[in-house]
């Protein structure tokens, strides 16, 4: 380990390998708080992408096309592996796989609450990818620098994958968009329910954030909720313009002094309540999770065995 | 019901002819045959490997980084094993 301040105390040590960029790997000392913000932070990045998944395989047997139901097999197998390196970060913290999936399916451990609004049309697999996956690279890409090492290399290969992911939802939107009045119509009806709830996804107003202080000075968080926001509010009114839509907020304006664009206040109450699991689909997504693990035990078990039987003929034949 | 996880392995991919593997993740898997095949899928879904190594991550040996600083600073003070510690005169060519 590169000791930067000897004299110093272990926690002032370990800041200043942060303050110095220099990445925290999993055998070095890590303050307690450090590691257990990681577990959780990482985790619930892992559960939603496991989440993420229930949505968008609604749509797989009833793509419009077989283009389109390759692409997005595609992205839905991408998801669980980005669920795989997330879950592959948190456990070099000494978490297990197993406890983690228990976590989730007590509902103990959080994913995010975008997954917890229904897809109910082709045009949301569009708003799924352009501007949910949209917002998740903007809370990603940060996270690619992140302090500790192996979080941020899972990072890297996270963000490599999603912009495929976002270019599609937006080639889905376009087509929509290019096609007839209905077509149009649904594109529209589907960014009515998506923006909102995106929005939601860069979590509370900065002031009733009380861990990003503390998240910022460990640099496992490099920008505030309502930065990421504003950053996403400024990149998306525009993509809307070009496809010819428009975000439902009528507060939505260019702001000269600023050069950013002003926007509407989120429903905050709606936001809590969709976290305290009171969303349209918190309890489908759960127990199609718990049903999934439930019904693939005997998978797992029997791959078990079969290695150990593998193994012990191989002994005997020896 | 076994209350067990399948085992870790670490994956290491060669991304092309002529080039180490590199340590890319870890993953579970029973045995080799799936750990092999789990990695694949998880890994070079975008052609980034011509080659896979698992290895069971209970194998390795990692050397102790509370230690790092006693193991590795003997080398820290042998500049001359660098060929820049040594002046060559200007007129010198080829070397």
């Amino acid at each position: 380990m590169e000791t930067l301040a000897p004299d110093l105390s272990p926690e002032a040590q370990f800041q200043a390998r942060i303050d110095a960029d220099i990445r925290i790997e999993p055998k070095d000392w890590m303050p307690e708080a450090y590691r257990k913000t990681l577990i959780r932070q990482i985790s619930q990045h892992a559960h939603s992408e496991l989440v993420g998944m229930l949505p968008e395989g609604n749509w797989i047997t009833r793509a419009p096309s077989l283009k389109r139901k390759a692409i997005l097999l595609a992205k839905v197998q991408d998801e669980a592996g980005h669920g795989l390196y997330l879950y592959s970060a948190a456990e070099t913290l000494g978490t297990s796989r197993d406890q983690m999936l228990a976590d989730l399916h007590s509902g103990k451990a959080k994913y995010s609450s975008i997954f917890n609004y229904p897809t109910l049309s082709w045009a949301d697999m569009g708003c799924v990818g352009w501007l949910v996956d949209g917002a998740a690279i903007l809370n990603q890409v940060p996270l690619c620098r992140t302090s500790y090492g192996p979080y941020a290399r899972a990072m890297v290969r996270v963000c490599k994958e999603e912009s495929f992911h976002q270019r599609q939802g937006f080639e889905i939107m376009q087509t929509l968009c290019e096609g007839a009045p209905v077509q149009k119509e649904m594109a529209q009806e589907a960014l009515n329910r998506w923006w909102w709830p995106t929005l939601m996804m860069f979590g509370p107003k900065d002031a009733d954030s009380p861990n990003t202080e503390q998240s910022m000075k460990w640099r496992i968080k490099r920008f505030t909720n309502d930065e990421l926001r504003q950053k996403f509010v400024d990149m998306m009114v525009p993509q809307a313009e070009f496809l010819g839509l428009k975000v439902p907020d009528d507060k939505v304006q260019w702001n000269e002094e600023r050069q950013a664009y002003d926007f509407g206040e989120v429903d905050w109450e709606e936001f809590w309540n969709v976290v305290k699991g009171n969303g349209l689909c918190n309890h489908e997504r759960l127990q199609a999770r718990v049903q999934a693990h439930e019904e693939g035990a005997w998978v797992r078990e029997a791959a078990l065995a079969h290695a150990a039987k593998r193994k012990e003929r191989a002994a005997v034949a020896a | 019901m076994i209350q067990q996880e399948w085992p870790l392995w670490e994956v290491f991919i060669r991304s092309k002819q002529g080039l180490d593997h590199k340590h890319v993740g870890s993953l579970h898997a029973a045995d080799a045959a799936m750990a092999m095949q789990n990695a694949r899928d998880v890994y070079t879904r975008r052609l980034e490997g011509v080659s896979i190594w698992v290895v069971e991550s209970r194998h390795i040996h990692a050397s102790n980084p509370d230690e790092a600083a006693e193991f590795f600073e003997p080398a820290a003070d042998k500049v001359y094993r660098h060929p820049t510690f040594y002046d060559v005169p200007d007129s010198i060519k080829h070397m």
